[in-house]
């Protein structure tokens, strides 16, 4: 069959200029709190101060002048009192119990930002303490539990026939997405009594749904449209339902638009986190490092509603076994409720936490062995046509192997210094492997749809994916110009407005690429077919054997029209021409979500990292010093926006491994400004260098199989993996700060 | 009773005035009085550099100076990188090349702080370049590709500082 | 509100001291406005500021100059004035040192050495370094001016002690001597833009396989910046080696006060603080 993505254009794999660079660059682009909306209030948000308490009063002080506020609380809420994710636990604004400090409780709209500053320190809350839980292994509600085996008759003979059993408990902490955009919405009322809001955000037709519940309002007087967003990470995953829904009570209330942009600090305090975990090994291995079998236990800390915790869960239980053949193993999962903010999505996912677990486990047990880890990893990594722990096969574009042997030729001998010197190097290997796309029947149930619309010169592409920095805009129009022929910027992007677009579903789970820019170049060659079809018929020809190519329509090397003509001409004879379709599972993917077996993803993408460091013997002090890369990513779309989405998820995953935690007390949030949580700056990144591997996926749009989780997941074990090297202590926790580098080391290493 | 201030400074090449409050941060000043709204606010303390602006030939944080200290000042923001006829200044094109933005809300605050840099005439080394954008924080590229951009840019014949708004001359560290 | 709070910008010292002699309720003076602004914006102390002093351009009081044997450093020089002056470079290299791992350029753009001294932080970067060189602080208002030795400036917690009619013109330092060295360390929370979580300067000379003249002084281990006198005192007159070293740090270990707190944990400090010493004193 002629395939428009065979044929030569080039767009995919080559590396043009950003689409939304130029405006980025001049500044240009409008950032939500870059617009004015006429006659438009702020809002603010009152919130707890305890961690779980009922409230047994919440008023204004009577002595303040509210004149001109606008004050909100549940008792407003048209609809229902839920923000609309997977269970309805949490509310919009509390009512009558606080689970978690910083929860909302009402709001306050105003036209000026300092007084409405004063006016919230004039809403008196009284509370009566309730007990709170804060350590997750001590929290007796569950969210959600996950139970999975791999030929569980075989795990008691595993471990009688071990050389070695090894056991460890790994954790890691709460890290903050921290784009630079904080989360910032407007809500517009509309004089039919609909709503029109404009967010920072990642997921339009989640906050679409969450407002529909909220104020009880039909898909016809409600849009959602995104702004340009700095940055989400999983941040503006869920969170913008929360005040999107916050802006939007107080627009119904007021009749006015309402603006709200939070300040760093509640950023950082308020909306979600990556989840805690706990994560235990017990594993059985073969004097030669062959993993026989294991036990894993994983604990997610939820924080004090549900959010996203069970998909997190999901996605970390099935990472947690790693890239590696396990002949039989048992996998424990939960996700259980804490008194402190919920936490959610965050670039990977769920799989980092148990992906470091795992590679620090590996390390372990190459130690306790006398073994090369690498060595280690080499023999057990995943080959292609190895079952997984939940009884894949896998069929193709495995490359464990492949990208731990590009990383290990790349990085050479490291030089260290003198024995005895008070700064010690070492190098740290990771391997690992992400699942591409939803996690098991996900995109079944989702059944995504985006498509293209006619236009004079090219077309428009429909989607609800968002552009998040990552080039969902370039990548789209580079795949789709191919697909249709015509070059790349006779395709323009509609920008996400659930008014307008199909719903494709979330901008996560590094789908949007594979999930969503397979449907539409699907779409793209849908239109490709019915024009060529029709350009055949207007301009003579066989119409299996026009194409259209460079923005010409051909038949073989004979010119029948340019693209502009046929357009044209379509058009006027039939009016606008929309294609739209829904994403289609690959044939042969199964997954069972009782059993939890089966396919849990369509295929995985794969890294190998390595990464040297220097430690600091007076300081324990440790600095980055060099960070490789190799990433099977199936085929990178656009070389340069790939790497940049490696460099960057590389370099948060080097903030989580050494310098970035969330800290509490009494379940209220520390560390809420940039001067105590502390990302890495241009100093600390260290330079990276980025091996790009292309094992095609052959569902995957021209082989594609994602790449925006992937970094995060490998570098913050490479990182530990190099401390242990250089200092013989192998801190199972992160981030792995100097005081517990010092802790770790007890004396000075010898 | 609110203080105010008759501010009068000019803004890449262009006079400007406005009633403020003689504590109104500049970063405000630019946004809110002028609609300048290239620059940006990610932290409001001075942490992670997207509001940098030069003031009277140095790099600043705008959210960290009051309006009664640029009273009189010569600004110079991301609106007045690039030529008059919007032209993208050889930093800007750099940026577009080498891959330097992805969400672009760090992106005016590094170019102001990067051709800041490029002004001063130092070497862009890696180390140099990575020490004059230590103050701006980016979550999106890891650094890699923006420190790319300005050493691109430094080895682009630049146009003399003069045909930018409001840039002073060099003034090397 | 702080729309309402009013702002005094002067030119010159007289117009400064005609401000301060008038005694406005809660009058505070601002110059680079690193520490400031972030706490206005913050609202921290807010209620308390009734008036502001802009000092920022005057110029008198922003020059780096080496007379003689004394440097002198203007109150509202900047990070970047001290890294960029000739003086500081042959007098003090390490005031230019620390002038780079303050902060960032921005900051190193507006911050100035006044405001650090006067904002008196533990964790300010430049004041043990100013103890250790045996800074004096020259200060001055309506009533005439007066000078106050570095490490008796500090008072508490963030306690200095200009009375509210007082600026900080200066601060006076000796240059180092021939075979006179000072050396500083400052351990931070990442490589730029970070605060400190233990600091220490050694100011002192070899002579004869003795130490002469030693000077110490830490930042984070204490409420204010602390002049190390008890270590001084081990070190002084003995020679270099492994066990003045350690008598050094048992001294040490004795006379600091770490406390937790989100950059760091007291063990942490103290442990740090000790290698530090021992890394220092190794140079010499
Ligand atoms: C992002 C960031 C990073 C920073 N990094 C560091 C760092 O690494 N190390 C460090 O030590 N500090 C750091 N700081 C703090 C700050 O930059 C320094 O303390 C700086 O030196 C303050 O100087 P300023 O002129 O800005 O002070 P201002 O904010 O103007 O004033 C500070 C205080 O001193 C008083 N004051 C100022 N000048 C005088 C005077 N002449 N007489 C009397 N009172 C006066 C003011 O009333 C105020 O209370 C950082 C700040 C920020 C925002
Ligand atoms: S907003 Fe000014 S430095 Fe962050
Ligand atoms: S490009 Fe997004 S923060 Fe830098």
């Amino acid at each position: 069959m002629r395939r428009a993505e065979d044929m030569p254009q080039g767009w995919v794999g080559s590396s043009p200029v950003r689409l939304d660079g130029l405006d980025k660059v001049l500044g240009r682009a409008r950032y939500l709190d870059d617009l004015t909306f006429p006659g438009q209030l702020w809002g603010r948000t009152v919130r707890s101060t305890v961690a779980h308490a009922r409230i047994v009063r919440l008023e204004r002080d009577p002595a303040f002048d509210w004149s001109g506020l606008t004050f909100v609380t549940a008792a407003d809420i048209p609809g229902e009192n839920v923000v609309q994710l997977i269970e309805s636990d949490q509310p919009c604004l509390a009512r009558d119990v606080v689970r978690h400090c910083h929860e909302p409780l009402a709001l306050i709209a105003g036209p000026d930002r300092e007084r409405l500053e004063e006016a919230l320190a004039h809403v008196l809350v009284e509370y009566e303490p309730l007990p709170a839980v804060f350590d997750p292994l001590a929290s007796t509600q569950i969210f959600k539990h996950y139970a999975y085996e791999r030929e569980a008759g075989r795990i008691d003979e595993a471990f009688v026939r071990a050389a070695r059993v090894v056991e460890g408990r790994y954790r890691v902490g709460h890290q903050e997405q921290l784009y630079i955009e904080p989360n910032a919405v407007c809500a517009v009322p509309r004089p039919d009594g609909g709503l029109s809001l404009h967010g920072s955000m990642q997921c339009p037709f989640y906050v679409h749904r969450a407002l529909q519940r909220l104020l009880g309002l039909d898909d016809d007087r409600l849009a959602v449209i995104q702004t340009v967003t700095g940055g989400g990470f999983g941040g503006k995953e869920d969170y913008p339902s929360m005040i999107a829904g916050h802006a939007a009570l107080l627009a119904r209330k007021s009749g006015r638009p309402v603006k709200i942009v939070y300040g760093r600090a509640e950023d950082i305090a308020a909306t979600t986190k990556r989840h805690p975990a706990v994560v235990d090994h017990r594993t059985a291995v073969a004097a030669d490092g062959t993993l026989l079998g294991g036990e894993i236990r994983i604990v997610l800390d939820g924080g004090a509603y549900c959010t996203l915790s069970p998909v997190v869960l999901s996605r970390g239980a099935i990472h947690a076994p790693g890239a590696y053949r396990w002949p039989c193993c048992r996998v424990d999962a939960r996700a259980v409720a804490t008194n402190t903010p919920p936490n959610g999505a965050f670039r990977g996912f769920g799989a980092p936490q148990t992906l470091f677990a795992i590679e620090m486990h590996i390390e372990k047990i190459a130690r306790e062995l006398g073994l090369d880890p690498v060595e280690v990893r080499r023999r057990n990594a995943l080959r292609e046509g190895d079952v997984t722990a939940t009884g894949q096969r896998l069929r193709e574009s495995v490359s464990a192997l492949a990208a731990l042997d590009a990383v290990a030729a790349r990085a050479g001998p490291l030089e260290r210094p003198p024995r005895g010197a008070r700064k010690r190097r070492g190098r740290g290997f990771s391997l690992v492997w992400h699942g591409a796309g939803f996690t098991g029947s996900g995109e079944v149930k989702l059944k995504a749809r985006a498509g293209v619309e006619l236009t004079p010169n090219g077309c428009r592409v429909l989607a609800a994916s968002t552009e998040i920095g990552q080039g969902t805009v370039t990548v789209f129009s580079q795949m789709v110009a191919d697909a249709l022929g015509v070059p790349l910027d006779a395709v323009e992007v509609a920008v996400p407005d659930t008014s307008r677009v199909p719903d494709s579903g979330p901008t996560v789970a590094s789908r949007t690429c594979m999930v969503v820019g397979g449907t539409l170049a699907g779409a793209a060659r849908a239109l490709e077919r019915r024009l060529s079809a029709f350009a055949a018929e207007s301009f003579g020809g066989d119409p299996s054997r026009v194409a259209c190519r460079g923005g010409v329509f051909r038949e073989g090397a004979r010119v029948l029209a340019p693209y502009s003509v046929v357009a044209g001409r379509h058009l006027a004879e039939h009016g606008p021409l929309r294609i739209v379709e829904q994403y289609s599972h690959p044939p042969g993917i199964v997954w069972d979500d009782d059993e939890f077996r089966g396919d849990a993803y369509p295929v995985y993408a794969w890294a190998a990292t390595a990464v040297d460091v220097e430690v600091d013997l007076d300081s324990y002090e440790t600095r980055i010093l060099r960070a490789v890369t190799a990433s099977d990513v199936g085929k990178a779309i656009h070389p340069v926006l790939c790497a940049g989405q490696i460099e960057g998820g590389t370099v948060q995953a080097l903030g989580w491994a050494l310098l970035e935690e969330l800290r509490h007390r009494d379940g209220r949030v520390l560390n809420d400004r940039l001067q105590t949580y502390l990302i890495p700056t241009a100093l600390d990144a260290p330079p990276i260098e980025t091996i790009l591997i292309e094992n095609g996926y052959r569902h995957g749009p021209y082989g594609a199989k994602g790449v925006g989780e992937l970094p995060m997941d490998g570098p913050a074990p490479a990182v530990a993996a190099a401390i242990l090297d250089a200092t013989g202590a192998l801190v199972p926790e992160l981030p792995i700060t100097p005081d517990r580098l010092m802790a770790a080391l007890g004396k000075d290493p010898a | 009773m609110s203080a105010t201030l008759e501010l009068s400074l000019t803004v890449n090449g262009e006079t400007r005035t406005a009633t403020v409050a003689p504590l109104a941060r500049l970063l405000d000043v630019l946004r809110e009085a002028f609609g300048l709204t290239g620059t940006k606010e990610g932290c409001g303390e001075g942490e992670c550099g997207a509001c940098s602006v030069i003031l009277d030939g140095e790099l600043v944080n705008a959210c960290l100076v009051p309006a009664s200290q640029a009273q009189g000042a010569v600004v110079t923001t991301v609106e007045g990188l690039a030529a008059r006829d919007g032209t993208p200044s050889p930093l800007q094109q750099a940026f577009l090349e080498c891959g330097g933005a992805q969400c672009g809300i760090c992106t005016p605050g590094m170019l102001v702080a990067g051709q800041r840099f490029l002004d001063g005439g130092a070497p862009a080394t890696d180390a140099a370049v990575r020490e004059a954008i230590a103050g701006n924080l980016c979550r999106c590229t890891g650094y890699a590709k923006i420190v790319d951009s300005i050493q691109r840019a430094a080895a682009t014949p630049s146009p003399p500082p003069g045909e930018r708004a409001g840039v002073r001359g060099p003034g090397d560290r | 509100m702080i729309a309402d709070i009013p702002v005094t910008s002067v030119r010159s010292l007289d117009e400064a001291y005609a401000v301060l002699a008038r005694r406005a309720a809660g009058l505070r003076v601002l110059a680079g406005g690193t520490d400031l602004m972030v706490q206005i914006q913050a609202r921290v102390g807010l209620e308390r500021i009734g008036h502001i002093l802009d000092i920022w351009k005057v110029s008198e009081l922003r020059h780096v100059t080496l007379d003689g044997g004394t440097l002198r450093v203007g109150a509202l020089a900047t990070y970047t004035d001290l890294l960029r002056s000739e003086a500081v470079r042959a007098a003090l290299p390490a005031l230019a040192q620390v002038a780079r791992e303050v902060g960032a350029w921005a900051i190193q753009n507006r911050g100035t050495l006044g405001g650090n001294v006067c904002n008196a932080s533990p964790a300010g970067d430049t004041l043990p370094i100013l103890i250790a060189a045996g800074a004096t602080f020259v200060v001055g208002g309506p009533r005439g001016e007066r000078r106050i030795a570095a490490e008796e400036f500090f008072v508490a917690y963030r306690k200095t002690a200009l009375a509210a009619d007082e600026l900080l013109l200066r601060a006076e330092l000796p240059a180092l001597a021939p075979g006179e060295r000072l050396v500083y360390r400052k351990v931070g929370t990442r490589r730029a833009q970070s605060i400190s979580r233990a600091s220490l300067a050694v100011r002192a000379r070899v002579e004869a396989g003795a130490f002469r003249g030693v000077r110490i002084a830490a930042g984070c281990v204490a409420p204010v910046p602390l002049r190390c006198r008890a270590t001084e005192a081990a070190l002084e007159g003995g020679g270099p080696g492994a066990a003045a070293f350690a008598a050094a740090r048992a001294a040490l270990d004795g006379e600091i006060r770490p406390i937790d707190d989100l950059r760091a944990t007291a063990a942490y400090r103290r442990r740090v603080a000790g290698n530090v010493l021992e890394q220092l004193l190794a140079a010499f």
